[in-house]
């Protein structure tokens, strides 16, 4: 199981470097935005040690908190970033990053 | 198939729209999609987390999503487009966070990982380590950009190193004695202080002008916490989600440091801006002078000029002049100048933030050229209005070896042949760096907040 595990981490690490390793300027803020929000699944975390049973009301304070801390990850995360790219879209004749990128 | 084959199922469903939404976003045609795309993975894997068999406590469960949806959205929604570095140091400190505690939480509710596998302890309190730093971290950079904390480079001296060494190795020397069979919570405890503390020092000697680098550097932290703590859950999601935001993190990291000319490893050694030159004086002990401007003389000299060039800078985003410039700039226009804006790629406290805020203002996209492109006009140039950008037109960076700013790529505003800075005092830069571009013969000053000022020669112009 770890061997597998490991080995999904080093493919995962791969994919996101040969994702990234060409973007726009522009689109670094929002690119952090958004990579941002989806380190925010440690959410999934929270919920599967509390909901498959802890004990004690110490340790159930904290999953909240936990679960709270990376439900606004989660959201506020992808919120940001949407309201952020809403920004660059439909600028009638403007000419697209794209086009224009060195 | 049973029901844990559908949740993998899902999982890789939503792992693949994670990838594919993050591809997305490299694009800026398709990025909308992309970000949306990769919300749409994360309800999945949410969904199929909450179907593992044995689910319970749900309605704890739900009153933490319910809080944390209840802060997250309005803080989403209410955030100005100006503040937007802050809050994403703050959701991503949240993150760390959250990986920390349920680190803390695993530790509590095996007896100090007793019945866990040993890679379990190790990979949990990775995450506790470097989730704390992650937390204390953003927390520190959300403070020196919300200015509660003051954005120069607090340290205590050359120890600096030294005493952030001692607390990873005593961090670390926790975690030794808790996988060597340590259960005493003690040692837990004393582990994510360390963390905390150490997160503390590490973003405190760094200056304002480095923090976007540190909050990507943070970001990329918090995803590989995170996909430590899928190893130690045994989950799918969490490793490739936290791995694949823990490598794309680095990889942004580092462009963004090349953009500034600065190596990460020297940010993270912080001192940038230490060496503080006191205004007033030149280097030879001469008086040096500044020439201060009003609005009407602005206005007049922009209006008889050929080719305006506007350099933003933070200044501009904090005034929340974005709408002001666009009109002031329309005018000119319709004048027949030529303008375009020379948008240096750290200008502001985030790479791409006044491509943003000028985008939000309906600037034509063709009218930002980017540094380079930038830097071959300044010599055709008859008026360069800065509007509160200061280090990234530092001509320091060029010419003085001792500048701690040497060797930055800046705008050449200099070239031009007249330059107007739009400043609120005489106050260093975020770097705490003397520009010697305003005692410049060339350059005028005309003090004030941004907005108002820019408001005022939009006005001189219309009379003119």
């Amino acid at each position: 199981m770890l061997l597998t595990n490991l080995a999904i981490l080093v493919l995962a690490g791969f994919t996101g470097y040969l994702t990234i390793s060409k973007v726009p300027n522009t689109l670094h803020t929002p690119l952090m935005s958004g990579t941002n929000a989806i380190h925010g699944i440690v959410v999934l975390g929270g919920i599967i040690v509390l909901g498959l049973g802890v004990d004690g009301f110490l340790n159930k304070f904290l999953l909240v908190i936990a679960i709270a801390f990376g439900t606004i990850n989660v959201v506020g995360g992808f919120l940001v970033t949407d309201r952020m790219l809403e920004m660059f879209k439909s600028k009638p004749g403007a000419a697209r990053p794209e086009e224009d990128a060195e | 198939m049973s029901r844990t084959d559908v949740i993998q199922l899902l999982y890789i469903v939503a792992f693949a729209l994670f990838i594919y939404g993050l591809m997305g976003l490299t694009g800026p045609r398709t990025a909308v999609r992309g970000n949306r795309i990769a919300a749409v993975g994360m309800a999945i894997a949410v969904v199929a987390t909450l179907l593992i068999p044995g689910m319970g406590n749900w309605g704890l469960i739900i009153l933490g999503v319910a809080i944390g949806t209840a802060v997250g959205i309005p803080a989403a929604r209410q955030v100005k487009m100006t503040a937007m570095p802050q809050m994403v140091a703050l959701f991503n400190g949240v993150g760390g966070g959250a990986v920390a505690l349920i680190a803390w939480v695993e530790f509590r509710h095996s007896a100090g990982f007793a019945d866990e596998a040993t890679y379990v302890a190790i990979f949990s309190l990775f995450a506790a380590i470097v989730g704390s730093v992650s937390f204390w971290g953003s927390n520190i950079a959300f403070g020196k950009l919300q200015e509660i904390i003051p954005g120069r480079p607090i340290s205590i001296g050359p120890a600096q190193q030294f005493v952030n060494l001692a607390l990873l190795a005593a961090a670390v020397a926790c975690a030794v004695a808790i996988v060597a069979g340590s259960d005493a919570e003690i040692l837990m405890i004393a582990l994510l202080v360390a963390a905390a503390v150490l997160g503390n020092f590490l973003v405190l000697p760094i200056g304002g002008a480095d923090m976007p680098v540190v909050i990507s550097l943070l970001n990329a932290f918090t995803g590989l916490s995170a996909a430590a703590t899928g190893v130690a859950l045994n989950n799918t999601a969490l490793i490739v989600a936290g791995m694949i935001v823990g490598a794309s993190g680095s990889i942004l990291t580092n462009l963004m440091a090349q953009a500034m000319n600065r190596s990460i490893p020297a940010i993270v050694a912080g001192g940038f801006g230490g060496v503080v030159t006191a205004g007033g004086t030149a280097d030879d002990g001469t008086e040096r002078t500044v020439r201060s401007t009003s609005a009407a003389d602005a206005a007049v000299q922009m209006a008889y000029a050929n080719r305006v060039v506007v350099v933003p800078g933070y200044g501009m985003a904090v005034a929340q002049a974005q709408h002001a410039v666009h009109e002031m700039t329309k005018l000119l226009e319709q004048k027949g100048i030529e303008v375009s804006f020379a948008i240096h790629p750290v200008a502001g406290r985030m790479p791409g933030h006044m491509n943003v805020l000028l985008a939000e203002a309906d600037v034509p996209y063709e009218q930002l050229h980017e540094m380079d492109e930038a830097n071959s006009e300044f010599g055709r140039t008859d008026v360069s209005l800065v509007i509160g950008a200061n280090d990234v037109t530092n001509p320091d960076a060029r010419n003085k070896a001792d500048s701690p700013i040497y060797g930055m790529p800046i705008l050449n505003v200099d070239e031009s042949r007249s330059v107007i800075v739009l400043k609120r005092s005489m106050n260093s830069g975020f770097a705490g760096i003397d520009n010697p571009l305003f005692y410049n013969e060339r350059t005028s000053m005309l003090f004030g907040d941004a907005k108002a000022s820019v408001g005022d020669i939009t006005e001189e112009l219309k009379a003119l």
